[in-house]
């Protein structure tokens, strides 16, 4: 029987950061995922933008963070993960939007974002060649950016073996395991892996691995496509978002990354609710008739591929992190409703902070908002 | 027009084709209108299309089939595949050095909702499945929608100027290839329930039930009942160091460039592979006037047909059996290559490296099949059939059979002919799909008069064209199987008519005619290269059947069945008896190629490159098996192979092989998900703000 301090369930974007934090910390660390590598859940669907232009301070931090890990990465190992400082830019063509923007970004100023609303020559400067004809205005964060998540998470993953911590793959956790109200472990494939803390990071699996244990967690799953293009020299580096609506839709959003290509998604309106992940036609010509609208010289570039992921959602948009008030050593690190990637690495530093007790002032505003056991209520006006 | 032209040839017609100018990097070149841009500018000697901007590599054409995107070049500003994008006159294209730039086209755009289009069968790929099933369809007025994304039908078959193999009632068998395409097109025209849109890419199969295909620039929609995948095969690819070396091609892409477009694009080429088509795409070459340096072959014997190899012998190519390709050399394009011997345990035998000259490499080692559509289709659930090299590579004969049947089953379980699939058909074509059988050498018949056959074909393979074209009905098969080895049943009943020496494919009939002079017998070689070298009293080299010379003979006579067969030149001369059994072949090549230095170095293999379009080496894929990777997706995620453009076509096998190599079975591997798109498509296809929506066309 192989005995750990720390299980985490799911080696994703935020398993595979947690357990780099803690291992760092020479904490004794499992990582069990079901498939056969790294990131292979929907961490690999993530389209790469990291931003901490949020609307809420305990989403604002955790990004600021992951940022800094994310721009210092390559500086500090050598290693390239194609972090790009491109920004994000949200153009604005009616006042709906603009007043949505422009009403958060005092509470975004507040902890330290580095944003403002700008003019439409600004925006043609940073994104040239979008159309003008209406351009308002929006706002710019210029140190927001992307990096890419497959080499990201297979960076931190060998950061965290090298530190110590242990993967097992293609290993499925049937129960999470406890005894007399306090977690002791996991069974997977049949065997008893020890540990006194078990870490849900299983996105969308966290309700049915939490219903093990007799816990509701609410984390429910719609998705989303994506599609890459060919690389072509850049011309831009931000993250461009259109909040405005449209046929089947809300926002779609979409950035050149460092190696050329640009990378889109949507947000279907109504969700599609399900864990549904086969491709569908309607994605490409959906995403690519706002896309040419909103910058015309899009039209000559090619798709490369498309794929759609989950989103693993909650009822108001934001994130569940805190420890189960019912079972004793069971942390919840789940329902990151889409920006797993972005939020990895802050938060798996601060689920080390918590493990080992060492959270900080900042971190019970984070988890004051993150709390599995808030209200639910209420929206995330940049979900 | 200029040098790299084929402005004659011993099969194909030459036709009139209308010269456009165009600008290439701002230099002035002249090509023809229609044709591919990567055939103009090979024709202009152009085989550098640009750099690869992860380490500045020469890239240039490899697949000529639309399914790589090496051949990428800008055309009037955008980049496209070469090889898929017909010449213009006044275009300007350049090469593409390092990252496209996309051009600053900022005019707004009116996007449009794409057409969906119903039909009861939607077949991709009008090759000799597609076309056959079609066939079947249309006989029982099904409405049937062919796309295929060339610009003709036929296929592959438009590439194959030699005579067919197979079975005369069933598969056109004794007819050439690109003529077979025609019999079928005609065919299909004649049927009022079939639509072919050519220049049709199939992109993405859709969970939906959606087939997504681009004409030209328009986007389409496609919603079927039943689906018949008929998309072929792709060639396979070695790991070898100067394996992207522009001018290392694969051997379709060669034959597209010869006998489809008329580029004769090389001077002298080396062939690696000893299969079908490697064997017959050196025929093809020497009848575009290349000369083929050498051909070599891993295995201790050829794969192909006996007869293929045969015939290459006897114009003069050495085979090397038991040689591996070890290196391409040369700077921008490839200069030699050079082979080694194997031993039995596959490992190379020090000392036995040889270097041959050559301005152009061919791979031809196997092929796999275009399986993608059909793999998502089931995936999906979708009523999906496959026929042809896309379910099991096999000869083009076996493809029209499968698709005959396959589309025979899709009219059944449409409910449209309770007609039974014939049982002959299914054995037909398993008989077709064999592989080529055990080879029994005959000795020639002793008796030295009147005028009879000698068979020089002696390996069991699926072929009886020469017992359909007795008039006497003489000559039949061992056992009346078609893959029994030939006789005549009465040396008597030969009139001398050389209907079967025109006929058969492999050139392994004679006559040997006693009638005029017992001492030296007339003999009728079939001879299909260039009539200049065979005029009546030249000289002329005859070989035996291995290519061994019998020595030098004038030509007395030359020939040809008019009708039937107006391009296979009969070509007699007058031998010794003992001789005119064991004469089969004329010899063409003269001046066999030595190889011109040896060397013992080791061999860099690590450097070969596996993933061409991202540039990922083997070195570095054995580097990540080696620490632990066993999922293709994070090898993916790790060094970018199979992330590239063409989506994995090419260096999964190559990939797969590696794990191998370094003794990972492959149940431990996991395979990487396929997505769409399968071709790269623009986003203004997507949006429909290309305008010119074209009708329905032929």
């Amino acid at each position: 029987m192989s005995s750990y301090d720390v299980i985490i369930i799911g080696a994703g974007s935020i398993g595979v950061p947690t357990a780099m934090a803690l291992a760092e910390k020479g904490v004794r660390t499992l990582v069990v995922d079901q498939n056969a590598s790294p990131g292979q859940g929907e961490n690999k669907h993530a389209i790469g933008g990291i931003r901490a232009t949020h609307s809420s301070p305990g989403k604002i931090l955790v990004a600021l963070r992951s940022l800094e890990i994310f721009s210092t990465w390559e500086e500090k190992t050598g290693e390239d993960i194609e972090w790009l400082e491109g920004g994000y830019l949200f153009p604005v063509y009616r006042k709906e939007e603009e007043d949505i923007l422009k009403g958060i970004l005092p509470i975004q100023k507040k902890y330290g974002l580095n944003i403002d609303y700008v003019g439409p020559e600004k925006i043609k400067e940073v994104l040239p060649g979008i159309n003008e004809e209406g351009l308002l205005g929006g706002t710019f964060s210029p140190e927001d950016g992307s990096a890419s998540p497959l080499l990201a998470i297979n960076a931190f993953y060998r950061k965290a073996v090298s530190d110590g911590a242990e993967f097992r793959f293609g290993l499925r956790v049937d129960t999470i395991s406890s005894d007399n109200g306090k977690v002791n472990g996991v069974v997977a494939g049949g065997q008893l892996y020890k540990a006194p803390v078990v870490v849900d990071t299983a996105g969308p699996s966290s309700a049915m691995v939490c219903k093990s244990i007799g816990v509701d967690i609410p984390v429910y799953s719609d998705s989303h496509e994506a599609a890459i293009t060919e690389p072509v020299k850049g011309f831009f580096a931000c993250m461009v978002v259109d909040l405005r609506p449209g046929p089947g839709s809300k926002n779609f959003y979409f950035y050149q990354n460092k190696r050329g290509q640009v990378v889109f998604c949507i947000t279907p309106d109504p969700p599609i609710i399900g864990t549904d992940k086969r491709e569908t036609s309607v994605f490409l010509p959906q995403v690519s008739a706002r896309m040419v609208s909103l910058l015309p010289r899009l039209k000559n570039l090619r798709v490369r591929r498309m794929w759609r992921g989950l989103y693993p959602m909650t009822p108001d948009g934001s994130p569940i992190v805190g420890w189960n008030r019912d079972v004793e050593g069971l942390l919840h690190a789940t329902g990151m409703c889409g920006q797993g990637f972005m939020l990895g690495p802050g938060i798996g530093e601060l689920l080390a902070r918590m493990i080992t007790g060492e959270s900080t002032e900042n971190d019970s505003i984070i988890l004051k908002e993150f709390s599995p056991y808030r209200e639910f209520a209420g929206q995330e006006a940049l979900k | 027009m200029k040098e790299k032209r084929i402005t004659q040839h011993p099969i194909l017609d030459v036709p009139e084709r209308k010269e456009v100018e165009f600008l290439w990097n701002g230099r002035a070149l002249r090509g023809y209108e229609g044709e591919m841009i990567s055939s103009a500018l090979v024709a202009n000697d152009i085989h550098i299309f640009g750099h690869h901007p992860k380490d500045g590599s020469p890239q240039g054409l490899f697949c000529a089939n639309g399914q790589c995107s090496q051949c990428l070049v800008i055309a009037d500003g955008v980049p496209v595949k070469a090889c898929m994008t017909p010449l213009q006159s006044g275009m300007l294209i350049e090469s593409v050095e390092g990252l496209p730039e996309l051009p600053a086209d900022d005019e707004p755009v009116s996007p449009k909702k794409s057409p969906i289009t119903d039909v009861d069968v939607l077949i991709i790929g009008a090759g000799p499945a597609g076309l056959s099933a079609a066939i079947e369809l249309g006989r029982l007025g099904i409405d049937t929608l062919i796309i295929d994304d060339k610009d003709r039908v036929g296929g592959k078959l438009v590439l194959q100027t030699h005579k067919f193999f197979g079975s005369v009632e069933d598969s056109h068998a004794g007819t050439r290839g690109f003529e077979i395409a025609s019999i079928l097109e005609q065919e299909i025209s004649e049927l009022s329930s079939v639509r072919i849109w050519l220049n049709t890419t199939a992109v993405g199969v859709f969970s939906d039930g959606i087939i997504g295909a681009v004409t030209n620039k328009t986007y389409r929609m496609i919603r079927h009942k039943k689906l018949l995948v008929a998309t072929g095969a792709r060639e396979r690819m070695l790991t070898f160091p100067g394996n992207t070396l522009p001018g290392v091609f694969g051997a379709g892409a060669f034959q597209t460039l010869v006998n489809r477009d008329l580029v004769k694009s090389s001077n002298r080429v080396f062939i690696i592979g000893g299969g079908n088509v490697g064997l017959i795409a050196g025929y093809h070459a020497i009848q575009a006037g290349i000369e083929v340096v050498g051909l070599a072959e891993a295995l201790p014997q050829v794969g192909g047909y006996k007869v293929h190899a045969d015939k290459l012998r006897r114009l003069g190519v050495p085979i090397f059996t038991s040689h591996t390709v070890v290196e391409a050399h040369g700077k921008d394009h490839v200069e030699s290559v050079t082979i080694a011997a194997l031993d039995e345990k596959w490992q190379i035998v020090p000392g036995s490296y040889k270097t041959f000259e050559i301005d152009t490499l061919l791979i031809a080692v196997g092929l796999t099949e275009v399986n993608e559509f059909y793999v998502k289709a089931k995936q999906w659930g979708m009523d999906a059939y496959v026929a042809g090299d896309a379910g099991e590579i096999a000869e083009a004969s076996a493809a029209m059979f499968a698709g005959k049947i396959e589309g025979l089953k899709i009219a059944r379980a449409l409910g449209k002919t309770a007609e039974p699939i014939p049982q002959e058909w299914e054995e037909k074509a398993e008989i077709l799909k064999s592989k080529p059988g055990k080879v029994s050498i005959k000795t020639p018949p002793a008796s030295r008069s009147g005028v009879k056959p000698v068979f020089h074909c002696y390996q069991e393979i699926a072929c009886n064209p020469c017992t359909s074209v007795c008039p006497e009905n003489a000559i039949r098969t061992e056992g009346d199987v078609i893959t029994g080895l030939p006789y005549i049943i009465d040396e008597e009943m030969c009139k001398g008519c050389m209907s079967c020496v025109a006929v058969c494919p492999g050139f392994a009939i004679t006559l040997v005619d006693y009638r005029k002079d017992t001492q030296l017998p007339t003999v009728t070689l079939p001879y299909e290269i260039w009539k200049e070298t065979v005029e009546v009293g030249q000289e002329v080299e005859v070989t035996d059947d291995d290519g061994n010379p019998l020595g030098t003979y004038p030509v007395k006579k030359v020939l040809s069945l008019k009708k039937k067969f107006p391009r296979t030149l009969l070509v007699q001369v007058q031998m010794e008896p003992e001789k005119a059994v064991k004469a089969i072949g004329i010899r063409v090549q003269h001046a066999e190629v030595r190889p011109t230095q040896t060397y013992e170095e080791a061999l860099p293999m690590d450097e070969a490159i596996v993933c061409r379009c991202e540039r990922v080496t083997a070195g570095e894929i054995r580097s990540a098996i080696r620490n632990g990777v066993r999922d293709i997706n994070q090898l993916k995620a790790i060094t970018r192979a199979t992330m590239g453009a063409c989506g994995s076509k090419t260096c999964r096998p190559m990939i797969l092989r590696l794990f191998k190599e370094e003794g990972i079975d492959l149940d431990q591997v996991v395979d990487r998900v396929d997505r769409p798109l399968f071709v790269e498509v623009p986003i203004g296809t997507f949006a429909g703000v290309f305008g010119e929506e074209e009708d329905e066309q032929l």
